[in-house]
């Protein structure tokens, strides 16, 4: 008897999913691509009335911007950072010899001025603290990018680069919670639209090594995270969606963000893993969706 | 103990109130630590004291206040000698 090949195989052989040979790292077809913008489209119509500002940014950032972020001290084993030639003609021809004897051909790549974004708001903060205060009624903005995170894996919903839509709110704590409960509801409501099975649970991020473990603690004590949580390769171990993420002070501090009022200012964030709701749409109704349930296609098709 | 626990707090801790005026059961956090400059202390308290917190005590409780952590590292074996 054979065994049911994996998600990430049926994915790769009903043609959504393009093998590229390094894991995490797939090329998508124009059918997944469909699915993605339309759930694109639906998260970005649960914002409602929301006022925002759109600020797309490239999946590269400035790397002082990242150093100061604070991202090393939690996840360096995510981090990706962009190396480049800067050698002279000799080192050139030394780096094609390497190459061709099959050697380590890096000795003469050097750090650039840029890092792989690790979540689409990382690059938003600098740039709003440069504009001054915020307004009384705080800040409001829609982000998308490509991210990066260095964990390699076979599950097909944990990729090295895929794509974040997030919504960043910045304020007063008060203005900053309300936005969290009230994307709490939206996100469910959305999920639920998408006739997926979910849960919501208190999460942490993967905070590394020792440090990781008293920070992941902290952020459960406080309620700083949770995680909208779909089954797709278990039920046992359900895959995150959305997270909704409140930042206390965090950035406030390190960006110098003021509110109208001069106090330091809070933020949050609502993310949703663009492709692992779409895994989670394909495992869950098939990987043909012109054959999904039809209150999945109008929720996503109108 | 309690005044050598008092100077790594006032090292690694970033509160901003005086550690020196700080009590004992004064509460760290609430005195500005953030989660970050928590890590550093317990690191800067690991290295002080040459131990190393079991995973069961890696949480704020552990962290709090100067007398949760002499609570702690007397239950690691580090006494009034030291």
């Amino acid at each position: 008897m054979s065994e049911t090949p994996s998600l990430l195989r049926r994915l790769i052989d009903a043609g959504l999913f393009i093998d590229t040979g390094a894991p995490g790292l797939y090329g998508r077809s124009g059918a997944f691509e469909d699915v993605i913008d339309r759930i694109d489209a639906a998260f970005v119509r649960a914002a409602g009335d929301d006022v925002t500002e759109v600020v797309r940014f490239p999946p590269g950032m400035n790397r002082g911007v990242f150093e100061k972020s604070g991202y090393l001290k939690s996840f360096p084993q995510l981090a990706g950072t962009v190396h480049a030639f800067c050698g002279a003609h000799g080192d050139h021809m030394e780096l094609l010899e390497h190459l061709a004897a099959g050697e380590d051909w890096m000795a003469k790549q050097q750090p650039t001025e840029v890092v792989l974004t690790p979540a689409a708001c990382y690059p938003l903060y600098p740039v709003v603290a440069a504009r001054g205060p915020l307004a009384p009624e705080g800040g409001l903005f829609d982000l998308q990018s490509y991210c990066f995170r260095h964990e390699p894996s076979e599950d097909p919903a944990r990729m090295q680069m895929f794509r974040m839509h997030e919504m960043v709110r910045l304020g007063d704590p008060d203005q900053v919670l309300a936005f969290r409960a009230q994307w709490l509801e939206r996100g469910q409501a959305l999920v639920a639209s998408l006739e997926l099975p979910f849960s919501l649970d208190l999460a942490n991020d993967p905070f590394f090594g020792r440090g990781g473990k008293l920070m992941a603690a902290g952020q459960r004590a406080q309620q700083l995270k949770f995680e909208l949580l779909v089954p797709i390769h278990s039920e046992e171990h359900p895959t995150a969606c959305f997270s909704f993420n409140y930042h206390q002070d965090h950035f406030g501090l390190t960006w110098d963000l003021k509110t109208a009022a001069g106090e330091v200012a809070h933020t949050a964030c609502v993310g949703i893993g663009l492709e692992r709701v779409a895994i989670a749409l394909f495992n869950q109704h098939g990987l043909n969706a012109a054959d999904w349930p039809a209150g999945v296609r109008k929720a996503l098709w109108g | 103990m309690i005044e050598r626990i008092r100077k790594l707090v006032a090292e690694f801790a970033g509160t901003n109130v005086d550690v020196g005026k700080l009590g004992d059961d004064g509460d760290l956090y609430r005195a500005g630590m953030t989660s970050h400059a928590s890590v550093q202390l317990m690191l800067g308290l690991e290295e002080a004291f040459d131990i190393e917190f079991p995973e069961d005590l890696l949480t704020p409780d552990t962290f709090s206040s100067i007398s949760a952590i002499a609570k702690a590292l007397d239950g690691l074996g580090v006494g009034v000698a030291s």
